[in-house]
């Protein structure tokens, strides 16, 4: 295989190597519980606390607020069911159509088993969400609104701050999933009043296996996990050390990094989406601007994303797919198909994430195969673009709907 | 990531036979760009045989195999011997296809079912009326559905998206599908038993041998008489008889009453029993 052009970093980061040497001695030497009553584990038990601090600080809230889980589904299936168990007898949720299965298949799950009742808020082409229709669908019996920072597909940004405040003001309980935009979007939890806030590790250069539920102080709340007094009795499980510490490391590092995030690496992805929309019968998915700055969703018409991901693998070149095929499912993304994205773009779905380890060489090596790689598959193709689109045009486009959408 | 064979790849990669034949004998079309996956198949017909097969298709990467391994197949193939190619002899000449991925194959064998209506001048019926539409999403039809059951003899609803896609989309249809699946088991469990098993030879042999050792001598014997196997041919078995047997003036109406029959009711309802001329 070549070497590796890693720009799947929605998907998974590398573990930085700082993040690393943190937590070796972590697996060896310093192997104690945090919660023995020797200093064998008592200083470890301080190491945590540290980590505690530090991704306190990236969010700007207190280290209190902070409850150590084992991955970002954990945090957001922890806030819902604390909300739904704190108020047992509000039976409402809002969510929207283009969260991460940690959140849609949860309510899905309590809609089909648990009676629950959902709204689930749509998008417009670019991704966004219609701020009055969320102010319509709260009742007086939601028990929590859960909507994502920035979507994991296409890098949409989506307005907290003003989502924060609508529930506020109705006295919803208001969860974010933030796994994709801490390290990217400014988070001030002393200035937003966001009540539960989800981060997974795995996502920002720590080891997979450890996230974090950041819940605002008075908030009601009822662990997930039920068992010993780890993280003061919100969630039990001996704590996972080399992944608590490394996920501290790894945030303080995010916060000396922000910069180059907003900077070099938005310049990167810039550069590589202006060149992929060269490539004819191209588009981009989601708002351009409002946005986070490593994403790149491209849509390639007329060929299946798929097959396009594979020919890229033999480059060495990683990237993911909105296509059916990829997921296993046999519809494209359910984020494409809510932002209404047709047919004949769906199914040839890219998405590029980067991160500070990616180079210039790197975005030019895709630039330079991708054209390549389009052409051949629509060589292979029996549908031509130019036909397709003309007929569009004429408005004879019968041959792009499926009878349910 | 899925697990696609070195065949998959390799045909995927470097599919053989991509293209378009120009005076086509006959043309096949199934899919659509918004199902994800389409193939549109040529063929060059010389005397009832495939002398040329090209194919264009727009899918993943098992889609654009299975369709360059249907024209690998097909190709210095009669019509006859064509027809009787399966999804499964797709499957099996990719060395296999992930399961969630054996629709791709049978896209192959439906388009070339459609060339082959195309070229004997049979009407490519309009869906519906093959059948009726049960899934919405997908545009499958009852048919395709009982088709698939039966030919790769599927066991779940799950099973029946993976090969036709049916119940992938929006799921309304899934209880439709729990329906058909039960129907079409029943009639191959009711086709299977109803079917007299059929024997191989040694089993065939093994069987009779057991029959006249252990019931039909035995019995033969208490009246003085003895029966000994000579030969079975096909389903004919030749016997002599012994003793007193030989004498005995009805004799024939023991072999045909006594030893046919049991033999007939314990092993096999085809067997008859003959005196071999010795």
């Amino acid at each position: 295989m070549n070497k590796v052009v890693y720009l799947d970093n929605n998907a998974t980061t590398r573990v930085a190597p700082e993040v690393l040497e943190e937590i070796l001695p972590f697996f060896s030497e310093r192997y104690g519980n945090p919660s023995s009553m020797h200093s064998f584990g008592g200083e470890v038990g301080k190491e945590i606390k540290k980590a505690r601090e530090k991704v306190a600080a990236i969010l700007n809230c207190s280290p209190e607020e902070i409850i150590f889980t084992a991955c970002g589904t954990e945090s957001d299936n922890t806030a819902i069911f604390s909300a739904l168990r704190s108020f047992p007898e509000k039976r409402h949720l809002i969510t929207t159509k283009v969260e991460h299965p940690a959140i849609l298949s949860l309510c899905k799950y309590l809609e089909k088993k648990l009676g629950y009742e959902v709204t689930y808020l749509g998008v417009n082409a670019q991704g966004e969400l219609d701020l009055e229709e969320l102010k319509a669908s709260i009742r007086p019996d939601t028990a929590i609104i859960s909507v994502m920072w920035a979507n994991n597909e296409t890098g949409v940004v989506f307005p907290i701050a003003e989502i924060a405040e609508i529930a506020k003001e109705k006295g919803v309980l208001f969860h974010t999933d933030a796994v994709q935009a801490v390290g990217k979007e400014e988070i001030d939890l002393s200035k937003l009043p966001v009540d539960m806030l989800s981060l997974s590790g795995h996502k920002l250069h720590a080891p997979k296996g450890v996230g974090a539920l950041f819940v605002r102080k008075k908030t009601p709340f009822q662990p997930f996990m039920i068992g010993g007094h780890q993280e003061r009795g919100r969630r039990a499980g001996t704590e996972n050390t080399t992944g608590i510490i490394g996920l501290g490391k790894a945030c303080e590092l995010a916060a000396n990094n922000f910069e180059e995030e907003r900077t070099r690496v938005k310049a990167l992805r810039d550069k590589l989406e202006q060149g992929l929309l060269k490539i004819p019968y191209t588009r981009l998915n989601g708002h351009k601007e409002k946005r986070l700055p490593n994403t790149c969703n491209v849509s390639f018409g007329y060929v299946e994303g798929e097959a396009i991901l594979l020919l890229l693998n033999e480059l060495g070149i990683c990237a993911s797919s909105g296509s059916a095929c990829t997921s296993g499912s046999l519809e494209p993304s359910h984020v494409l198909r809510a932002m209404g994205v047709p047919f004949n773009y769906a199914h040839g779905s890219i998405r590029f994430s980067l991160s500070r380890y990616n180079s210039e060489e790197e975005i030019e090596l895709v630039l330079k195969e991708m054209p390549r790689i389009i052409e051949k598959l629509r060589s292979i193709s029996p549908f031509s673009p130019e036909e397709m689109e003309k007929e569009l045009k004429q408005g004879k486009d019968n041959w792009g709907q499926c009878a349910c959408h | 990531m899925w697990e696609y064979t070195d065949k998959v790849k390799e045909f995927f990669l470097n599919p053989k036979n991509v293209g378009e034949i120009e005076d086509a004998d006959a043309v096949g079309e199934v899919g659509s760009i918004a199902c994800g996956d389409a193939l549109k198949l040529y063929l060059k017909i010389e005397d009832g045989k495939i002398v040329d097969a090209k194919f264009k298709t727009f899918g993943c990467a098992s889609a654009i195999a299975s369709s360059s391994a249907l024209t690998e197949l097909i190709k210095g193939k009669t019509i006859e011997e064509a027809r009787k190619i399966t999804n499964k002899d797709i499957a099996e000449f990719l060395g296999g296809l992930p399961k969630a991925k054996m629709h791709c194959s049978v896209m192959g064998q439906q388009a070339l079912e459609a060339a082959i209506k195309n070229y004997l001048g049979e009407e490519v019926e309009e869906k519906q009326l093959e059948g009726e539409i049960v899934c919405e999403c997908f545009g499958v039809t009852d048919e395709e559905i009982r088709r698939a059951i039966k030919e790769n003899d599927l066991k779940s609803v799950e099973d029946i998206t993976y090969y036709t896609k049916a119940g992938g989309g929006c799921e309304n249809c899934l209880p439709q599908l729990e329906e058909i699946l039960a129907e079409v088991r029943k009639e191959l469990e009711q086709a299977q038993e109803k079917k007299p098993k059929k024997l191989s030879n040694v089993q065939k042999m093994q069987k009779v041998l057991k029959v006249l050792e252990e019931e039909i001598r035995p019995a033969l014997q208490r009246d003085g008489g003895d029966i000994e196997l000579i030969d079975i041919e096909g389903d004919n078995v030749l016997v002599s008889l012994r003793g007193k047997c030989t004498r005995c003036p009805s004799s024939q109406l023991t072999l045909k009453d006594f030893v046919e029959k049991s033999l007939q009711e314990k092993v096999s309802p085809q067997l008859t029993v003959e005196e071999a001329n010795e």
